[in-house]
């Protein structure tokens, strides 16, 4: 809501007509699965471990620059992160072994590392899903993944979504009005018991809309399966591009793993 | 299993929807259609009318086998509405259902207009050029790549004609065609349904509209059939009206209308 034409879920998508942008959505997918996974298969004790870190930001900032996502665009990606960054807080307090005082405090040596590594590996993987976010608009990324070969259901399931976020949000918002236009204020307790049922009705509201886009869909034909158009053949020169990012990532980790 | 299409052993060609005696009852025991019979010839644009809970939506979805008759039979152009040829009749029956919403559920127009085609396995160049026609048909060429959600409620609406008309059906069937729209998304529908040479069906409590596209019209209630005849006709029936809770628009005179 609010987040103008391009809707809820849309809102993430930065315009532009850069090479990240231009890329297919599956080659992008695969690339920022690929440094993810370069990414965590990095040894958190190793003593280069941090100066890998730094590889792959570098990388992963250079690619943003290429894709021309601003640096507030990514910091707004890691908001989704801080429920990790809770947990990385906690875990040199609560874990065991030998212990070093900061800060008048004993925390956990090993609990510092770890904590210091998830966060590192945590942010890199978003940075690069940001930029993913920031260049392909969600109907691609959803082709993309049927392009995967993503169980279609579950495929399908994700096109609902995008679809229907703005029809479902529409609808939560006209209840909302309809209830501050009665004088209604959600700021006590006892507003739990007018929220609730609201929720409820808009659960039940959105299952039979579910329910008749079913309908729709049988009436015209629908077998299970969404026939989907024809697939646009990708030059191995685009592959080559999209796998550049991991490739680098794997390169850092491997001079890493050879010279550490 | 293929029956033939001339079974009714006439002169005249099939009609484009033949109702015989249909009854159906929910599965909770509500029986809601009692021994409908009705024949539309082809070409004929046909109102259906009636008060809420008639039977209208019921009658509607077995005419594409979402719903399978208690008793009676539908036959589209001479084919049974049946399990074997569940496919085929849900290409000769359109269904426009009347939230837009709920029909245009793919991530663009063109998509959503492909929908139909592709379900019928037809081939990548047919498809488009079948959703070119059908977008050209409901005057919303240029579109195919817009999301549904950036589009007027009227527009969407002639959208959700378009992804029917692509499947080329025999019978077009409408529910509240105008429900919601203003009065130029009104005008341009109509505009866009006159223009179209198929066999249509519209689901209504539009008497004006109903006048001013369809030259008949059936009135339904309580599960039956109890008027069918010329719309203009019903229309200045006062007493058949408040029969069935219909009810024209103050100041509104069929007998005055072009």
């Amino acid at each position: 809501m609010g987040a103008g034409h391009g809707g809820v879920l849309g809102a993430a998508y930065v315009a532009g007509d850069s090479p990240a942008h231009r890329l297919e959505p599956h080659l992008k997918l695969v690339a920022v699965l690929g440094f993810a996974l370069v990414v965590v298969a990095t040894p958190v004790h190793a003593p280069w471990a941090w100066a890998a870190y730094g590889g792959y930001l570098a990388l992963v900032l250079g690619v943003a620059a290429v894709a021309g996502v601003r640096p507030g665009r990514l910091a707004r990606g890691l908001v989704v992160e801080v429920p990790f960054v809770v947990f990385a807080l906690l875990l040199p307090v609560v874990a065991r072994g030998p212990r070093v005082d900061v800060l008048g405090l004993s925390l956990s040596e090993s609990g510092l590392a770890a904590a210091g590594g998830l966060l590192a590996k945590a942010t890199l993987s978003v940075l690069a899903a940001t930029v993913l976010a920031a260049t392909t608009q969600p109907r691609e990324l959803v082709r993309g993944l049927e392009r995967l070969r993503l169980p279609s259901v579950l495929v399908q399931i994700l096109m609902f979504m995008f679809r229907y976020a703005d029809v479902v949000g529409g609808e939560l918002r006209r209840m909302r009005v309809a209830r501050e236009s009665r004088g209604f204020r959600g700021r006590h307790v006892g507003a739990l018991r007018v929220l609730g049922p609201a929720a409820g009705s808009l659960f039940i509201r959105s299952y039979e809309r579910g329910e008749r886009v079913h309908l729709a869909m049988l009436s015209r034909g629908y077998t299970g399966r969404m026939p989907s158009g024809p697939a646009a053949v990708v030059p191995a020169q685009a592959w080559l591009t999209a796998l550049a990012l991991p490739l680098a990532a794997g390169a850092v980790l491997a001079s890493g793993l050879l010279l550490g | 299993m293929n029956a033939p299409p001339s079974s009714a052993g006439s002169s005249r060609p099939e009609p484009s929807l033949r109702v015989e005696d249909l009854a159906f009852a929910y599965p909770d025991g509500h029986q809601a259609l009692f021994g409908v019979d009705l024949r539309i010839e082809q070409g004929e644009r046909v109102a259906l009318l009636g008060p809420n809970g008639a039977g209208k939506t019921t009658l509607v979805l077995h005419l594409n086998g979402i719903l399978r008759a208690g008793r009676g039979s539908v036959t589209v152009a001479g084919l049974p509405v049946d399990r074997a040829h569940l496919q085929e009749v849900r290409r000769r029956v359109g269904i426009v259902f009347q939230d837009p919403d709920d029909q245009l559920f793919m991530p663009t127009v063109g998509e959503d207009v492909a929908f139909g085609p592709r379900n019928l396995g037809l081939p990548e160049a047919e498809v488009a050029a079948r959703v070119a026609a059908a977008l050209d048909q409901v005057g919303m060429t240029g579109s195919a790549d817009r999301p549904p959600h950036h589009l007027s409620f009227g527009q969407r609406r002639r959208v959700a004609v378009a992804t029917v008309l692509s499947m080329h059906p025999e019978v077009l069937v409408l529910d509240e065609p105008s429900s919601n729209l203003d009065p130029a998304g009104r005008r341009e529908l109509a505009e866009v349904l006159q223009a179209l040479p198929v066999t249509m069906l519209m689901v209504t409590h539009d008497l004006p509209y109903a006048l001013q596209l369809c030259p008949r019209s059936v009135v339904l209630d309580g599960g039956i059939v109890v008027a069918d005849g010329p719309t203009r006709e019903l229309l200045a029936d006062t007493e058949l009206l408040a029969r069935h809770r219909l009810e024209l628009p103050y100041g509104f005179d069929p007998a005055n209308v072009p």
